[in-house]
């Protein structure tokens, strides 16, 4: 294996860690409005009040890693969505700073609850569009984007939206679900049900009309003998489908968030099978976006260093954190 | 909207306007990363509650600066990309990697334990707590060593070739890849790229040394000016109050010993400036004419005109300029006229930006000799002059910080890339509109959110420091013998918000 796909493993490691770490807690924030009692959204607040930063670090990660290792895309990708990252931003800044702000005043606690809302959920929505956009296929010219700045919005990037806020919010459900008790829990385990299914839904809704956005995806999951090779997909995701809602049924308490988890992973697997050797596709592989090798050398002493001592030290913290949170019991 | 506009200057607004926001954060959480784990060790080793008291009315201004430098810094991260494409295309290779390590070394670290810092105190033991304030602190100052690296190899760039330019439709190696199916790297970078040669070099190019001290003592002197102007204000209410002189003398130490370092560093910096950036140097002056026929004067007052290339209404001081510049009486310093009309950095502002840095540094200076004249009087507390100076000054370090980056940034135009890459020539195929309409969006959320930030920083600072800040105290163990009586134990301060 060479350097560039090495890279190109731990820079989706970084991408698939940042989705199910803030997707969760992006999702508290789009489940907010649904909670009831203001005291419940302290609880569901209180629960990722120590981790979000920690989480959306590796936003940071996958946009400085793409910098430093894959500079061409970061060059032309960031360009090619300009709005959404725009939006996704401020959506970041609207809800990082509620955390603080929410816990400062109380007559003007309902604005902080709006901004973590809404910052959560244009968040989410800006990630899904970038996704989209990224996956129908991005014009390059020489080294740059060539696209016109509108090109982002399609039927299709829409839906990818509506996708990762549906999902994210299946993955806030079930977190709520693991690290609350009472109230919030109860609420919690209903609105994973309808999440669920919606997110179901979109998986199978975006999984069926990814394949016409571009010749490549469709040859590799619609002609034989190709399918055989992916078929393990669909029917892993089924089986992680199963596992969801039984266990909300049987009243599990860390299963249906473990589920949800194995859903994302197997989304970002589809979207792996769909996109290698393209870093951006169909144009750029990972080899022609690749820094020269000393860079990618630099840098990997690094990562193969810290990247185990960042997620021993994250584990750590959300072993100091474990266990409910209960009313009350608030941080601040 | 917009269209009249130009999209470059259009992006340098937005870069100016969102990183200057953002460095006021770090500017203050840096020293206040560092204070609070001073304070948290003070305590540890003395089981003085007055510490710990401290300790608690600051990580509360702590929580809410750092979220805002957070949430303002991710911003940073991606505007390289959305809106400097061409800069990221072909700095990527050398600069990504720094930024890189940035992430891993400083971030995750900070982000890891600020959650144990903030809400962790009755979950894990004194000990591993104060670690994690103290871990937070190293972040802090890990962070500002690669950035700063970053931003000086922009200025004295070093450790590095240039590739030449293939179109990637073209690179023999990617025909070759496609055509077998595996992997076939290129013998040697074909995209116009800065590659990266010498690693060492390129971390600890020139500048860096010099920038690094200046700002990280700049963090702590903001920091200190905050803590004191705070302590001031309390102890104007109320002279007594023992966490406000705790705030008030360890503040004023800072200003006492480090001002007059932080102007030793300046004088260093400034020395490098010259050495590699002298059109800089020379537009900070106002310096247009080289003096060949003796010592140059220190222009002290004057608005330099970039149209006549003169000083206007210009007060001046004899030998000075030579002196401060070269440490010689007579030392000849570059005039702007050295250099290509278009390569002039705009005079008129980091003339002017530079020189209200410097008379912030010497007022800081001043009120650290001041406050070391009363100490040794045995009147600290007792000036109500030297605290309201104090309260005058707390916001002074930002207003220092700031001037100092625009001067530094300023002064660097029309490059990007230090005589190799143009400003003109780095930014995004992004049009006028797009970039306008980001701006507007940028500037409202901004104003709007780090504007309630900042209310409630003020709304905190403005609440006395109390005894048991906050909740019931946890004292070091062997501090066992002094536990307040347990009628104190549940006491808890009236809080306005609850």
């Amino acid at each position: 294996m060479d350097l560039a796909v090495l890279w190109a493993f731990l820079i989706a490691f970084a991408v698939v860690a940042y989705v199910i770490l803030d997707g969760f807690d992006l999702g508290t924030g789009i489940l907010f409005p649904l909670l009831g009692r203001h005291e419940n959204r302290d609880v569901a607040m209180n629960s990722v009040a120590p981790i979000w930063d920690g989480n959306e670090t590796w936003l940071i990660l996958g946009g400085g890693g793409l910098f430093a290792v894959f500079p061409l895309a970061y060059a032309i990708i960031m360009p090619a969505i300009y709005a959404p990252i725009i939006a996704m931003l401020l959506g970041l800044i609207f809800r990082g700073v509620a955390f603080e702000y929410r816990f400062k005043t109380v007559r003007g606690r309902w604005m902080w609850d709006a901004s973590f809302f809404l910052g959560s959920f244009v968040a989410a929505f800006c990630q899904g569009v970038a996704l989209g956009a990224l996956v129908q296929g991005i014009e390059v010219e020489g080294r740059a984007y060539a696209g016109g700045w509108w090109d982002w919005l399609t039927p299709f990037t829409m839906m990818t939206g509506v996708a990762v806020v549906v999902g994210y919010t299946l993955l806030g459900a079930t977190w709520l679900v693991m690290k609350t008790e009472g109230e919030v829990h109860d609420l919690a385990r209903r609105y994973a049900y309808f999440f669920g299914v919606s997110t179901l839904v979109a998986i199978a809704v975006v999984s069926a009309w990814m394949p016409f956005e571009q010749a490549e995806f469709y040859i590799r999951w619609f002609t034989l003998p190709q399918f055989f090779y992916v078929a393990w997909v669909p029917l892993l995701v089924a089986l992680a489908a199963f596992s969801l809602f039984q266990a909300l049924w049987s009243g599990k308490h860390h299963r249906p968030f473990l589920s949800a988890l194995a859903l994302f992973l197997l989304c970002f697997v589809g979207l792996g099978i769909n996109f290698y050797p393209h870093i951006i596709p169909p144009d750029v592989t990972i080899w022609q976006a690749a820094a020269p090798e000393s860079s990618l050398k630099f840098l990997l002493v690094g990562a193969a260093v810290l990247i185990p001592v960042i997620l021993a030290y994250t584990a750590f913290a959300y072993w100091i954190f474990r266990g409910k949170v209960r009313e009350g019991e608030g941080y601040h | 909207m917009f269209e009249g506009f130009d999209p470059v200057n259009l992006a340098r607004f937005q870069f100016a306007f969102t990183v200057s926001f953002h460095i006021i954060f770090p500017a203050f959480t840096i020293g206040l990363a560092s204070y609070l784990a001073v304070l948290e060790g003070l305590w540890l080793a003395t089981g003085k509650p007055v510490y710990m008291d401290t300790f608690k009315y600051w990580v509360k201004i702590f929580a809410v600066s750092f979220g805002m430098g957070v949430v303002s810094g991710i911003v940073m991260s991606y505007q390289f990309g959305t809106n400097w494409s061409v800069f990221s295309d072909k700095t990527g290779p050398v600069l990504g990697p720094l930024m890189g390590y940035e992430v891993l070394s400083a971030f995750f670290l900070e982000a890891g334990f600020l959650g144990i810092m903030l809400f962790g105190q009755k979950r894990v033991g004194n000990g591993l707590h104060f670690f994690a304030t103290l871990v937070v602190a190293v972040g802090t100052l890990f962070s500002a060593f690669w950035i700063l690296s970053v931003n000086s190899w922009m200025h004295t760039p070093q450790g590095f070739s240039i590739a030449p330019y293939v179109p990637i439709e073209t690179a023999p190696w990617v025909a070759d890849t496609v055509a077998s199916g595996t992997s076939v790297l290129p013998d040697a970078p074909t995209g116009g790229q800065f590659v990266p040669e010498d690693w060492w070099a390129i971390v600890f190019n020139p500048s860096f040394p010099y920038r690094f001290v200046h700002m990280v003592l700049a963090a702590y002197l903001t920091t200190a000016f905050v803590v004191g102007g705070v302590g001031a204000f309390h102890l104007l209410r109320n002279r007594y109050n023992q966490s406000a002189r705790t705030m008030f003398s360890m503040a004023l130490w800072m200003a006492t010993i480090v001002a007059p370092i932080q102007i030793f560093a300046g004088d260093q910096h400034g020395l490098n400036t010259l050495e590699y950036q002298p059109a800089k140097l020379a537009a900070m002056e106002g310096h247009f004419e080289t003096n060949v026929d003796g010592p140059m004067g220190l222009t002290i007052f004057g608005i330099p005109n970039m149209e006549t290339a003169e000083v206007d209404y210009e007060v001046k001081l004899p030998y000075l300029g030579s002196l401060i510049l070269t440490h010689s009486w007579d030392g000849e310093i570059k005039g702007l006229k050295e250099f290509p009309r278009d390569e002039w950095p705009n005079s008129t502002v980091v003339f002017w930006t530079f020189r209200v840095m410097v008379a912030i540094g010497f007022a800081m200076l001043g009120i650290g000799l001041w406050s070391l004249f009363k100490r040794f009087r045995g009147s600290l507390y007792d000036s109500e002059w030297l605290q309201r100076a104090m309260i005058a000054m707390s916001p002074a370090g930002f207003i220092a910080v700031l001037c100092g980056w625009v001067t530094t940034e300023m002064g660097r135009q029309p490059y990007t890339v230090y005589g190799l890459l143009r400003t003109a020539e780095s930014h995004s195929p992004i049009g006028a509109p797009a970039v306008g309409a980001s701006l507007v969006a940028f500037i409202i959320v901004y104003f709007l959110l780090f504007g309630a930030g900042t209310f409630y920083i003020l709304r905190l600072m403005g609440k006395a420091p109390t005894p048991f800040e906050d909740e019931t105290p946890h004292h070091p163990t062997r501090a066992a013998g002094i536990t307040p009586a347990p009628s104190l134990e549940g006491r808890r301060a009236p809080d306005p918000a609850e």
